[in-house]
């Protein structure tokens, strides 16, 4: 690879990661908006209010980026980043297709899991170093809920790894048959409620409890590090929704898949980000028992059993 | 969580009450492009008929919070026959209502015995200061022209008062008793 190349697939990544969340943001507004009887944002932009999270961008860089007197000041200033560049990372492996893929690494399940769970710290950090107890509640609220939430979705990850026999996401794209839609059914649901889950959006945003708990660890974040933390989420739907796409619904595969591959990965992840705001929509937020409740008691034995079949499933040669 | 009843069946209708309201058209106004249809009796603001006002008083005395301010003075009109009684009338010099203190009760319209005061559905007159929400009597009667005519009478009912005046035959007085002779000019001397 000549530098040219790794400046130009680096380019390409993070052009991705800025627009891609945009693009959900900008549906989540919309399907939101409709799915409670409205419009959304009409103005930006002119048309259908287009524009409107480039207006809110603009917005939040105008805003005046406050420090609290009681912060732990470099800890707090660097949280946004801790939390935002590791899915940057974890973008740059995610395939569309076999041959498009910005780095193509043997372990990259691995590594995609390793690197969001290090975006997990950033929250973490947030709500320690902001010298405010709602902050503080907030960061231990998500630290407790990522603990319980990364055993699952590692241990449903592990059952594909292991039905494909690789541990490369472009590797499991390749090895994935429809059979797998029935076969890897209870696994996927447990990484897309486990992931939702640990992107703490609703119905799992205890965290960020807003009756209770103000904005959670982002409380005293103001201006450009609030937003983010914003894109940080949103760029989570994005890579679970390509991750779930590729791993479960077979990514590329489709009519036509040598051409337009990309294109039915990008449509898959997008129907799965918009189920994401659906039940954001839909379902009311977990009380904290329920959502610890739900990890252990149903969605860890579930990703168990799946493992156990996987294995059964592996072994008989399926 | 899991009781009877609720858990899977309660998320997926959930889902579906959603999906179904996502599909359905969107009952917004989008109001500064489409202007709202009101009403006509909605109660937007208080509109002023200056030449149906006897500055009688009755409205700010009974309006709650005290927000019309009435002034006006007296004045003279000359007898019209020679001989006849001066009268006087009072001249309207200032109306004015304070929007910042009304509360929209309708005290004041329900009160004025001249119809002068009027509901007018009229509603976009925000300002940015509290204190330019203080209106006098010309912005009060401009808004005239925006209160709607009043609704029709039912079927059955009377005519209105100015209505039946007009139609009632015209009083032909006699020319013989038009002058009254002998009440005219009461003799001297004649007892009441």
């Amino acid at each position: 690879m000549t530098w040219l190349e790794v400046v130009l697939r680096a380019g390409a990544v993070l052009a991705a990661f800025l627009v891609l969340p945009l693009l959900i943001g900008q549906t989540e507004h919309k399907v939101m908006a409709h799915m409670q009887g409205r419009l959304g944002p009409m103005y930006a932009g002119g048309f259908h209010g287009w524009a409107q999270l480039i207006a809110d961008g603009v917005k939040f860089v105008q805003k005046e980026d406050i420090t609290p007197l009681a912060a732990d000041r470099r800890i707090f200033r660097l949280a946004p980043a801790v939390a935002l560049v590791p899915y940057l990372v974890a973008l740059s492996v995610v395939p569309l297709s076999p041959g498009l893929v910005a780095v193509d690494v043997p372990l990259s399940l691995l590594l995609v899991l390793a690197a969001t769970s290090v975006g997990a710290l950033g929250t973490l950090m947030a709500g320690w170093s902001s010298g405010n107890k709602y902050s503080l509640l907030g960061g231990l609220r998500a630290a407790a809920q990522l603990i319980s939430y990364e055993l699952p979705i590692v241990l449903a990850c592990a059952s594909v790894a292991l039905a494909a026999g690789t541990l490369s996401v472009v590797g499991i794209g390749v090895a994935w048959s429809p059979l797998w839609l029935l076969w890897q059914l209870p696994g996927a649901l447990v990484f897309l409620v486990a992931g939702v889950a640990e992107l703490q959006r609703p119905p799992f945003d205890m965290p960020v409890a807003d009756a209770e708990l103000v904005m959670g660890a982002w409380t005293e974040y103001t201006g450009l590090r609030f937003a983010l933390f914003l894109l940080t989420e949103y760029a989570g739907i994005v890579i679970l929704s390509l991750l779930f796409a590729v791993l479960w619904l077979g990514g590329w595969h489709g009519p036509w898949s040598d051409s337009v591959g990309w294109l039915w990965t990008l449509l898959k992840g997008f129907a799965v980000a918009v189920v994401i705001i659906w039940i954001r929509v839909a379902w009311p937020r977990l009380r904290e028992d329920q959502l610890q409740r739900l990890a252990w008691v149903w969605l860890v034995p579930i990703a168990l059993g799946q493992l156990f079949l996987t294995g059964i499933g592996v072994v008989m040669g399926w | 969580m899991r009781g009877r009843g609720h858990g899977i069946p309660g998320l997926v209708k959930g889902m579906v009450t959603t999906a179904r309201t996502g599909l359905r058209r969107t009952g917004t106004q989008e109001y500064p492009d489409v202007s709202p249809e009101l009403p006509p009796r909605s109660r937007g603001v208080i509109a002023l008929l200056e030449e149906n006002c006897t500055s009688c008083m009755l409205c700010a005395r009974e309006c709650p919070d005290w927000c019309i301010t009435i002034d006006s003075h007296k004045e003279t009109i000359p007898a019209s026959t020679a001989g006849g009684r001066e009268r006087q009338r009072n001249v309207l010099d200032r109306f004015a209502i304070d929007f910042s203190l009304c509360m929209y009760c309708g005290i004041c319209i329900e009160v004025c015995p001249f119809d002068a005061l009027f509901w007018s559905p009229h509603f976009e007159y925000a300002e940015y200061d509290v204190r330019d929400l203080l209106h006098e009597k010309e912005r009060l009667g401009e808004w005239m022209a925006s209160v709607p005519p009043p609704a029709a009478l039912d079927e059955k009912a009377s005519e209105p008062a100015e209505v039946a005046a007009a139609r009632r035959p015209q009083r032909t007085v006699p020319a013989q008793r038009a002058v009254p002779a002998q009440r005219a000019v009461p003799a001297e001397g004649d007892s009441p």
